[in-house]
Parts: structure tokens; C-alpha cells; sequence
């Protein structure tokens, strides 16, 4: 065991001097490589970010959204629902909730008005006649606590709200066009029938218990329909995984165009190396060691390239806010939060990442390299 | 489904590794034709050099098939919010009819690829390569169980419906179910236990005789069948038994959970020993037989007798580990189960 | 004790250009002797040596080292017998380029993995006997023409083979140099080493030091062609 641990380290001796001595060639494949895992690692730290984050998010939100449906669109929630329901088992708390959107014309922008639920953290109710606004209106108003939000009710009549605070800037990411009011001022602002919510939300404390619940509001209100926070979160799952493995396939001709590099590059050997390995396997190298020292070569290579790839996308995402990609994975929106992603690694995506690039690259030099090896070291004699 | 970034990689490993072995068995086909030791002729020694890319193909899809194994569970894992119904592994694979079989047929490929690769390796310590032929036949049995694997696991992605309610492990691992991982949760843990040790004394006694005694081919095939037996009867110790100890919870019977940082990674210090050992035994099964051959008599016992001690070794690891699962486990089934 | 039984090697066989290099040859080599392999340029003698020292296998015939049969061993044994028993010397000498002249004396022990002080001392103590040590750390491509030979030599002789196969030694030095080899080989043959050697120069062949002179014509030895 340790003759093959210190023949391994005399190959690996002899493969980094090899490299060492032809720069130019290799430093032009490691670039490259070194781009191919930046890109595909940028979109998995980032995705698998936000995904965090979302999951995250929706911890804090309520087991059940009940929506009330009129021909299968939304409608507004009577407040005598909440009697209906009365007593489910495991429902440890229900209330009606006030939200809707406006657009605002002058920006262009839609933002989300809220009356905050009972027991929210920090805020309570704002007082009448103030609202409490997130970072993306405020950037894009260029407002400031203390100034006024001038806005078009539905009725036509400008409404001045003072801005009594900003939300916290570690919540953008779901707060950036966020408005909080008072139950009162969302009323009149939308002419809000009195005995209405938007929705009504139940909270169920026993995870197993959810889909019952969901039964039995059903049974109760035939003409409501329950979200359950746990498909929101499969489908945010499902959509950020299918983004990233689209982005993927998209990025599969660059990977495709890599091996083909990576094959070249292997192949293209020099009158010079294959001389060298003429000239080993002469003075005692069997067939079995160059292929090794030619596989350290590449592992060497690989491994750089895969550890800055990393590197660099690890700033990338987590210091520049992925730059390169927001506006791909977002989606389109006026309000851009402006937030710093969690950072998050997990061995999956970095298995996965391994499989989209060292394995590809290792799989296009097996038979490069091979051919290298079998050189006859007999020609070196003429 | 099929879009995520983990299983692209898992579907383009499976197919890389279907045709890596389609080329190397394409070689084998031609060695196996050709081959004349005795001959200086260039073709003979083409041949010989194409023994060395053969070689590396089979070995980088073996490793490739190990690290997509531990992929493919842990991204199961991954998947398992997607799932209603699956709050781990367990649910992803009962999702669909062919979750289990890709999981079965990789365990497999691990198998037949490390006994393949032990057997590569003692023909190569013989000037005289005897067991050219019989190996190369055997490489072309490999290549429709790794076709097979590809085409399964991708019918399993294909056909992943995160709409269908699965069941999580708890229904699933449970006795009152059916279906074989019912079945086996439900099996009585003093026998199951009992299985286990029974047949891991048989399987380090007829170890210790072949390694140190007759290294033979009988023993060395005895010792194989053992290891396997031995192996089917710790899965099912762990299912039955052993897993509700690391969980702690009468009724928890999940396979994968226990690899699980909650649970101090304990599913690690159990499985990659017990799979190791297994994948050893059988290999010096495979190797054994063939000591009447003069050239290889020497390495077949060398190789053996090596092999053998390490898979011993590997085997009173797991079992130590699974001894010391229970023993320092909080729950306690006395008066329960015994 | 080398024993040569018909032994034919043929180049691109049943192709345009197929080449005959060495036709049949049947030869018997002692040990511990300088044998000089000569012979108009085409005659074989390289591709003969080549065979001989495990470097190529023949097309047919049988060569022996010792009884052990070679020319049907596959590649991988071959080169383990190579290792241990061949040192070569090549006509260019055939040092690494970017590489310290220790560095190419040790490298044909890297596969062996022997202990890495160990190497250290043994290729310095080399370098030492040949008078090369103070260049030891110089890279090969500064070496002047004798220089460069002796690292060659010392290379060749890292692993301590028995036999030392030289082709065409002297094809790249000047007569004063190739006094100077032509001594060193006398001298390895008094350390009980065998050494082959081909070569046309007549210093060589009509050295005193040689002690047997072996001549091919057209891949045949002379006395049969």
C-alpha cells in the first residue's frame, strides 16, 4: 500500500512538471474549464439559494390559503365564513386577511397593499393615514420616512399616505413592493365591501393533519378552494428546479463545445511529447504508469479548474449578487429586489456539478491519452 | 421532473457509462477473436494495447456507477418535498413502479463491476493473461445490465408524477402494509437479528478457512454465497430492527434516514462497509476457481488471502456498528421483543 | 547468458512498404563481455538490440535471457524484465528537456517507488563516478556532447541492470570523447556488467576493450548472409 502511495506521488511529481513545462497549452484549457464550471456552478449556487430562501419564507406563512371561487375565479371571502367553519380539530388559529395590488402608473409598477394579520412581528397596524413601505417602492419613489405617497383610489380620489417606516432590508427578497396599512384606509382606498376579506387563512399545527383540514373546509364551503403552503412550496420547488435544469440544457452546447476542446487538446500531442513518452517508456515506464501520470495530468487540471470554477461563482453569487443573472432567473419586474443570497452548498449540487464537467472532460481524454500511452517506445531508438 | 440539474447528470452518466461499455465491449469482441499470445504479429500486439483502454473504460464507469448510486439517493432525498405524501427517499422511489428496480440494478452494476474489476486485476499478474477470454465474456454480460440500468432509471424520470400521492416511509415500512418492504419491517427483530448474526459468524468463520486454510475455489465460492446471504440478511436486519434502534422510535423502519446528519451519519459507518464486504467476497468468489492455473496459482492466493482479510474486516465493522446502534440506543424493547 | 534463436523482425507486414529488418539470426551472447553489434547502416542492428533488450518483440524466433523466455512476453512483463536486467544509451542521448540532469538520472526508477532519500543518494553517488555532480542541478539542454552522454549513462545504469545497451554511443562526441566512452564501457565491463553495443565507428569495433565484434548485413549475421 504505501509503494503504490509513493509511486502515485512520483507520477504526480512528474505530471505537474510536465505541466509546469508547457504553459501555454494547458493554461488556455484551464481557462476554459475553469468558465464551464463557473457558469453551470453560478446557476446551481444561485438557484439552490433562492430556493433556500423561498422555503425559508414560506416557513413563516400559514398552513391554509382559502380562497372563495366564483366561476373558477377569485372572489372576495364573506366575513360569516369564518363562522362556518367554526371548530375544525387542529386548527390552531384562523383569521380573515386584507391584500390586493395596485398599479401604480407613474412607474409602472404593481405593488402589494396589506393590512398586516393579527400577531405579525415589529409592525402591528399602522396608525390611520400612514403606511409602512418596502425597500423596492422606496427606491423607486425615492421616498424616505416622513414623506408622502400620493395615490388614485378606485373611487378617483388621491389618497396621501404618509410613510411611517421602511421594511427591514433583510426581507426584500418578498417585501420590495409590499405596502402595509391600516384595515380602515385599505377599506376605503379600494372600496372594500366591510363584510369581506380577500382570503382567509387557517393555521394547522400538525403537518399530517393539513390535508383533513383541507378536506373538511372543503365539505364546509363548496364554494372556497384551500392552498396548501405545502404545494406552494413543491411548486416553487419544481419551477426553480426546472429553470435551472432548463438553463442547463441550454448550457449543454457549451459543455458539448468543451469536450470537444478538451478532446482536441488531449490528442494534439506534439512531435516533442510524444517523444518524451517514447522516451519514458524506453528507460522502464510501462504502458500502465504513463496512462496514470497522463490521468494525474488531467486530474490536476480538473481539479484547479473545478475549485476556482467554484470559487469565482461563489463570489459571483453570494458577494455580486449573481449579476450575471438576474434578470433570466427573476423573472420580469420593474421592483428588483436587492438582496444578498444565503449562502449554501450542499453535496448534491456539487456532485451534480462534478458530473457536468470533471466527468465529461475525463470521459473525452480516456482515449486520447490512451493512444499517447501505447506509444512504441521503440521508434525512440531510430 | 426530468429538468432538474441532478437528474440530467444521473440520466447522462447512465448512458456515458452504456456506451463506454459499449466500446470496451466492442474490444473485447475482438480480442476474444483474435488472440494469439504466442504470435509477434502486429495485430496481437494492437490487441494487447487495446487490453490497457478496456481496462480504463470499465474502471472510470465503475466509478462513475458508485458515485451516481450515492447521487441518486441523495437526490431522492432532495426530491422528497416535491412528493406529497414522501417525507424522505423512501416516498421518491415508491413513486413510480420503477424507482425501486433503478435502485436495485445499480446496486447490482456496483457488484458485478468490482467483482469484474478484481478479476481484471489478478489475470494481469500472469505473463500468459489465461483468463483473457473468460474475463471479456464476462465484460459483455456487463454491458446489457449497464443498458438496462440507463433505460430503466430513465423510464423512472420519465414517469415521475409529483401529482401522484406516494407514501413516506412510515406507511410504507410498515408491518400493517404489504408489499416486500412491508414484509420485511415486519419480520420479528429477534429473528431478523438473529439472521443477521447467524450468518455473519458463517460468513467470517468460512472466511477465516478460506483465507487462512484451504483458498480454494469450493471455499472461495462458499465464502461468496455466504457474503451474499450475509448481505440480504443485514438489509434486512437494518429495515427490521436496527434502524428503529438508531431512530429510536418502535415504528421508524426507513432504510435511508439514517444517513441523515440527525443520526450522526451512522447509515455510512453501516452501509459502505457492509457493501464493500459484500462486493469483496463476492470478488474472491469469482477469483478463487481458478488456482489450477500455474501462472496464477501464487497471485490467486496472494490476491485471496488479501482480499479475504478485508473483507473481514469490513464485515466486523458493520456489525460492530449495528451492535453498538443498539446497545447504546435510548429505546429499549425488553419485554417487547424480548 | 542471451541466447538468439531465428529470430526475425518485420516492419508494416503485408503492406507497400513492408521492411524485413532482421532476416533469422541465431547468436549466443556471454555474459560480461563487450559484444559490438557493427554493420552497414540498414543491416539490422538496432532493431536487433531493440529486441534484445525487451524493448520490441520479435515476429518470430525465440530470445532467452538465462533460460527465461522474452520474446513472447506481453508488454507489461516485458517492461518489468526491462527494468531490472536493460540499462540503454541512445545514439541522441534522449534526456528530457526542462528537466535537471538528477531529475532524468532518477526517473527511470519512478515506477519502482523506491524510497525517496534513497533514490537521492544513489543517483548523486552515479553522477559522482562519472564526474557529473556539480551539474547535477543543471538543466540538460546546457550540457555539452559528453556531458550529456554521461548523464545518459548514468541514467542507464540508476536501476543497476546487468546489461547496458548502447547504439551508436559515439555517433555525437569527438575522438577524445569517444576514447573516453569507449574506457567507461571497459570499465563497466570490469564491474561484471554485460554491455551490447552497435555501432560503425571503427574506434569503437577496433577497440581493445572489445571483446567480441559482431557484423550484420541485411538483418542476416555476415557469416550467413
Amino acid at each position: 500500500m504505501r509503494q503504490f502511495l509513493r509511486r502515485q506521488r512520483y507520477l504526480i511529481d512528474y505530471s505537474l512538471s510536465a505541466l509546469a513545462r508547457r504553459p501555454g497549452k494547458h493554461l488556455a484549457l484551464l481557462l476554459v474549464y475553469t468558465l464551464v464550471v463557473f457558469l453551470l456552478a453560478s446557476v446551481m449556487l444561485f438557484t439552490q439559494s433562492l430556493r433556500r430562501e423561498a422555503a425559508l419564507v414560506l416557513a413563516q406563512s400559514p398552513e391554509i390559503i382559502l380562497q372563495r371561487q366564483i366561476a373558477g375565479r377569485h372572489d372576495l371571502m364573506p366575513a360569516e365564513y369564518l363562522d362556518r367553519i367554526g371548530r375544525i380539530r387542529g386548527v390552531s388559529a384562523k383569521y380573515g386577511r386584507l391584500w390586493g395590488y395596485f398599479y401604480d402608473p407613474a412607474v409602472r409598477a404593481n405593488y402589494t397593499l396589506m393590512v398586516p394579520p393579527p400577531g405579525s412581528p415589529a409592525h402591528g397596524e399602522p396608525a390611520p393615514g400612514e403606511i409602512v413601505i418596502g425597500a423596492g417602492i422606496a427606491r423607486t419613489r425615492g421616498l424616505e420616512p416622513g414623506d408622502y405617497l400620493s395615490l388614485r383610489s378606485a373611487r378617483g380620489e388621491p389618497f396621501a399616505f404618509r410613510v411611517a417606516a421602511l421594511l427591514p432590508h433583510s426581507t426584500e427578497l418578498v417585501s420590495a413592493d409590499l405596502m402595509l396599512l391600516g384595515a380602515d384606509d385599505f377599506r376605503r382606498f379600494f372600496a372594500f365591501p366591510a363584510d369581506r376579506f380577500t382570503d382567509i387563512v387557517l393555521q394547522v399545527r400538525n403537518p399530517r393533519e393539513v390535508r383533513k383540514v383541507a378536506e373538511k373546509l372543503s365539505l364546509a364551503l363548496p364554494d372556497t378552494r384551500p392552498i396548501l403552503r405545502e404545494e406552494i412550496l413543491r411548486t416553487y420547488d419544481a419551477v426553480f428546479g426546472w429553470r435551472q435544469g432548463l438553463v442547463f440544457v441550454l448550457m449543454g452546447g457549451m459543455v458539448l463545445a468543451f469536450v470537444i476542446f478538451a478532446w482536441d487538446r488531449a490528442a494534439g500531442l506534439s512531435g516533442e511529447e510524444r517523444r518524451e513518452i517514447g522516451i519514458l517508456k524506453s528507460i522502464g515506464w510501462e504502458t500502465g504508469d504513463v496512462l496514470r501520470m497522463k490521468f494525474w495530468e488531467g486530474a490536476i487540471l480538473s481539479l484547479t479548474a473545478f475549485f476556482l470554477g467554484y470559487l469565482l461563482a461563489y463570489a459571483h453569487v453570494f458577494y455580486f449578487s449573481a449579476a450575471l443573472f438576474e434578470p433570466v432567473l427573476k423573472g420580469w419586474a420593474v421592483l428588483y429586489p436587492d438582496f444578498r443570497p444565503i449562502p449554501f452548498v450542499d453535496g448534491i449540487q456539487v456532485a451534480t456539478l462534478f458530473f457536468f464537467t470533471v466527468f465529461p472532460y475525463t470521459v473525452a481524454t480516456i482515449v486520447p491519452i490512451w493512444r499517447a500511452a501505447v506509444t512504441d517506445p521503440d521508434a525512440v531508438m531510430r | 421532473m426530468l429538468l432538474s440539474p441532478a437528474v440530467l447528470a444521473l440520466n447522462g452518466v447512465s448512458f456515458t457509462v452504456t456506451l463506454m461499455l459499449v466500446l470496451a465491449a466492442g474490444f473485447a469482441l475482438q480480442v476474444v477473436r483474435h488472440w494469439d499470445l504466442t504470435s509477434g504479429s502486429e495485430r496481437q500486439l494492437e490487441l494487447e494495447r487495446r487490453t490497457y483502454l478496456i481496462a480504463t473504460l470499465v474502471t472510470w464507469s465503475f466509478a462513475a456507477a458508485v458515485v451516481s448510486l450515492l447521487l441518486f439517493v441523495y437526490n431522492a432525498e432532495q426530491m422528497a418535498t416535491q412528493f406529497v405524501g414522501a417525507m424522505c427517499a423512501t416516498g421518491v422511489l415508491n413513486a413510480h413502479p420503477l424507482g425501486w428496480p433503478t435502485l436495485f440494478l445499480k446496486i447490482l452494476i456496483f457488484f458485478a463491476g468490482a467483482a469484474w474489476l478484481m478479476l481484471n486485476r489478478l489475470d494481469n499478474q500472469a505473463p500468459d493473461y489465461p483468463l483473457v477470454r473468460v474475463k471479456y465474456w464476462l465484460l459483455l454480460g456487463l454491458l446489457p445490465l449497464a443498458a438496462l440500468e440507463a433505460g430503466v432509471q430513465l423510464g423512472y424520470f420519465l414517469g415521475l408524477d409529483p401529482d401522484v400521492i406516494t407514501s413516506c416511509c412510515g406507511s410504507l415500512f410498515t408491518a400493517d402494509g404489504d408489499g416486500v418492504a412491508a414484509t420485511v419491517a415486519a419480520l420479528d427483530p429477534g429473528w431478523s437479528l438473529a439472521a443477521m448474526y447467524g450468518l455473519g459468524l458463517s460468513v467470517l468463520g468460512l472466511g477465516a478457512v478460506h483465507g487462512w486454510r484451504t483458498r480454494g475455489g469450493a471455499s472461495g465460492v462458499g465464502f461468496a454465497l455466504s457474503g451474499a446471504m450475509a448481505f440480504a440478511a443485514a438489509l434486512a436486519a437494518i429495515v427490521s430492527c436496527v434502524a428503529l434502534y438508531v431512530y429510536e422510535h418502535p415504528h421508524h423502519h426507513c432504510p435511508f434516514c439514517i444517513l441523515k446528519g440527525g443520526h450522526g451519519f451512522i447509515g455510512y459507518w453501516l452501509y459502505l462497509p457492509l457493501f464493500t464486504a459484500t462486493a469483496l467476497s463476492l470478488g474472491v468468489g469469482l477469483i478463487s476457481g481458478w488456482g489450477h492455473i500455474p501462472s496464477l496459482t501464487a497471485a490467486v492466493r496472494a490476491d485471496g488471502q488479501r482480499f479475504t482479510a478485508l473483507a473481514l474486516a469490513l464485515f466486523a465493522l458493520f456489525y460492530g456498528v449495528a451492535t453498538y446502534a443498539i446497545l447504546t440506543s435510548n429505546l429499549t424493547m425488553t419485554g417487547v421483543w424480548w | 547468458m542471451i541466447e538468439l534463436r531465428d529470430v526475425k523482425k518485420v516492419f508494416n507486414q503485408g503492406r507497400g512498404n513492408e521492411l524485413w529488418a532482421v532476416r533469422g539470426v541465431t547468436l549466443d551472447l556471454e555474459p560480461r563481455q563487450v559484444t559490438v553489434f557493427t554493420g552497414p547502416s540498414g543491416s539490422g542492428k538496432t532493431t536487433l538490440l531493440s529486441m534484445i533488450g525487451a524493448l520490441s518483440r520479435p515476429t518470430s524466433g525465440r530470445i532467452a535471457l538465462d533460460g527465461t523466455l522474452l520474446s513472447n512476453l506481453p508488454e507489461r512483463f516485458m517492461t518489468q524484465v526491462r527494468r531490472r536486467t536493460f540499462g540503454f544509451v541512445f545514439q541522441r542521448f534522449n534526456l528530457i528537456r526542462g528537466l535537471t540532469v538528477l531529475e532524468n538520472v532518477m526517473l527511470p526508477a519512478y515506477p519502482l517507488a523506491p524510497d525517496d532519500g534513497d533514490l537521492r543518494r544513489r543517483a548523486r553517488a552515479l553522477l559522482a563516478q562519472f564526474g557529473m555532480d556539480a551539474k547535477a542541478g543543471d538543466k540538460v539542454e546546457w550540457l555539452s556532447g559528453g556531458e550529456a552522454q554521461r548523464a545518459a549513462i548514468c541514467r542507464a545504469l540508476i536501476n543497476a541492470p546487468r546489461i547496458l545497451i548502447a547504439d551508436e554511443p559515439t555517433a555525437n562526441l569527438d575522438s577524445a570523447l569517444s576514447r573516453e566512452l569507449i574506457g567507461l564501457l571497459g570499465e563497466l565491463q570490469d564491474l561484471g556488467k554485460t554491455v551490447l553495443v552497435a555501432s560503425h565507428d571503427p574506434l569503437v569495433f577496433d577497440s581493445a576493450r572489445v571483446s567480441r565484434v559482431v557484423e550484420l548485413r541485411d538483418g542476416l549475421l555476415a557469416e550467413d548472409a
